[in-house]
């Protein structure tokens, strides 16, 4: 039993890379993700990625920003200390649309920053984890599981017999960790 | 990114059931009309024809600055839908005929612009003399308004007309001449239509009521006209698409138009709220009572105007999926157009009809029929025009961009 991790196909072109993924879906081998140093159309669609559910969290937290505003300017003007203030109602809404505009975006921008540092384990004073540190700068990165896929000669020949200038075994998931 | 097999000089073909319905709206537009003027309800016949000649002409015209716009940013996923706008920049001589006509016989017949133009208003001797007119009368007299109508409306058809030809041109001789003239041009253009715009609907609109302004009522109209513009070009695009013509068109094209509508939404909600926010605020008598004309006698219409203006798209619109299909956004579409002629209706009338109903307005035959006759008349004019040259703009520097757009 080895102890490699992760294999890595390391492609010097977008386009051979796709071909990689082609390649390794024809025989059935499941890619665990693929590092680009620059966004590629069309291949989450290839890689059968989910679409992304931030949009849906930055509905809930916009609303949760528009109903919090609206509670403030509730108790504050009408249960707590109402005024007279030009003949209006306690509750004049329209005066205070500007300021739950304000605090929807504040919420739903703060959310989603949160969101994102959550999902993607990054935060401030943290290292981020890299498989490769190549995928930043000039190369397309395959990585495939070496547990569940254990046909390791066969992944090697797929991707050399695609266009990976290198193929890596790591024994390690990620070359940084600090 | 893989090869694809469009014809590149297909041609839309305006023939059959869609030519006859158009005519028949016109004649149901003409009958209506007759009918206006024999039963004695000029004013209100007026009315409804100054609103349709204006939403007319503010198609048209916002059909070239999408065109302008286009060209001043480069855009490239635009490239091959161009030819919508350009059948509506070309269409804009005749709204503009039909508006100035409009307007001239309004003025002429005193059934238009009385709040400023009656006899007596600017002497000081007459029993009709109103003071805050004749402060106004600088700017606000007839050579001076009629000039003002065909200098602004004359330049925008001169910039529709050869931004039309030179793409035409471009068809026939292809390299980057046309572009670059298009996009120089078109920088031109964009400065001279930020700055008449607003004025263009002072004048046309604003000064119905002549006693009250608001500075930001022209950013109103502009937002008015521009997204009813987006979703016209969304909707002939959509029907073209179903009648199986421009088969390059895919879902990100309608992504990307859905996003202007939306965006564009938001934004005339933004700026109608601006206006509203600062009289309400403020509280003074002379702003107020745009506001109290339309809560006391227009309150269906002001509220119906938010929610078809504001919260259909909002609600409609938001996720990417309704973006992306063809009939939620054709929906979502036709709801905008209606609900901005909910929008100019509510500009106009309680100008023309300040007590509502009791004093003359309504909504019945006359402003279905009219408005039906507008429609026919733009189809008709907008589709003999798109009939005339091939859908594609095959020499666009930027066609690949646009056949191969991706979101």
């Amino acid at each position: 039993m080895s102890n490699i991790k992760y294999i890595l196909g390391s492609f010097g072109d977008p386009d051979e890379m796709l071909h990689g993924i082609e390649k390794l879906k024809e025989n059935n081998i499941s890619i665990y993700d693929v590092y680009t140093p620059m966004p590629i159309h069309g291949i989450e669609a290839k890689l059968g990625v989910k679409r992304s559910r931030l949009d849906i969290a930055a509905f809930f937290f916009g609303i949760t920003g528009t109903i919090t505003m609206l509670t403030g300017v509730y108790l504050a003007t009408v249960v707590d200390w109402p005024l007279n203030i030009g003949g209006k109602t306690h509750f004049a809404l329209p005066d205070f649309i500007p300021i739950t505009f304000e605090l929807t975006i504040l919420f739903c921008a703060f959310g989603l920053v949160g969101s994102y540092y959550a999902s993607t384990h990054l935060f401030p004073g943290r290292a981020p984890r890299v498989m490769d540190l190549r995928a930043t700068d000039d190369r397309f990165i395959i990585a495939i599981d070496a547990k569940t896929n254990t046909e390791h000669e066969k992944i090697d020949e797929l991707l050399k017999g695609a266009g990976a200038l290198e193929v890596k075994h790591n024994e390690r998931k990620y070359v940084s960790y600090e | 990114m893989g090869t694809h097999h469009y014809n590149l000089s297909e041609q839309f073909e305006f023939t059959g059931k869609v030519k006859i319905l158009s005519i028949v709206g016109i004649f149901v537009g003409a009958a209506a009309i007759a009918f206006g003027f024999l039963s004695g309800a000029h004013e209100r016949t007026f009315a409804n024809l100054l609103l349709m000649a204006y939403y007319f002409a503010c198609v048209c015209m916002s059909g070239a600055f999408f065109l302008a716009v286009q060209f001043v940013a480069q855009a490239g996923w635009s490239a091959s839908i161009l030819r919508i706008p350009q059948a509506m920049a070309k269409t804009l001589p005749i709204a503009v005929v039909i508006l100035i006509a409009v307007i001239g016989l309004g003025l002429y017949t005193h059934n238009l612009y009385h709040h400023w133009h009656a006899d007596g208003l600017t002497d000081p001797n007459s029993p009709n003399y109103d003071q805050l007119i004749a402060g106004k009368s600088v700017f606000l007299n007839v050579p001076f308004f009629l000039a003002r109508q065909f200098i602004f409306l004359g330049s925008y058809s001169i910039f529709a007309y050869f931004v039309t030809k030179w793409s035409y041109n471009e068809d026939l001789t292809g390299g980057l001449e046309s572009y670059r003239k298009s996009f120089k041009y078109s920088c031109i253009f964009l400065v001279v239509y930020g700055f008449t715009t607003p004025v263009f609907a002072f004048d046309t609109i604003m000064s119905l009521e002549a006693h009250w302004f608001s500075t930001m009522f022209g950013w109103y109209n502009f937002a008015a006209m521009w997204v009813s513009s987006l979703a016209t070009i969304a909707v002939i695009l959509i029907l073209l698409r179903k009648a199986g013509y421009m088969s390059w068109i895919n879902n990100s094209h309608l992504h990307n138009l859905g996003q202007f509508i939306f965006g564009f939404s938001i934004f005339w909600t933004y700026v109608w709220f601006a206006q509203f926010l600062l009289i309400y605020y403020a509280n003074m008598s002379e702003e107020t009572v745009y506001f109290y004309k339309r809560f006391n006698n227009y309150e269906f219409w002001f509220y119906l105007n938010l929610v078809m203006n504001f919260l259909s798209p909002l609600l409609l619109l938001m996720d990417r999926d309704n973006k992306r299909s063809e009939n939620i956004l054709l929906a979502v579409s036709i709801i905008v157009l209606c609900g901005h002629w909910v929008d100019y209706y509510q500009m106009i009338m309680p100008g023309i009809f300040e007590f509502g109903p009791k004093s003359g307005s309504g909504f019945g035959i006359l402003e279905i029929g009219i408005a039906l006759g507008f429609v026919g008349l733009f189809t008709f004019t907008v589709l003999s025009a798109l009939s005339k040259k091939p859908l594609l703009a095959k020499n666009h520097p930027f066609l690949q961009e646009s056949l191969n757009h991706h979101l």
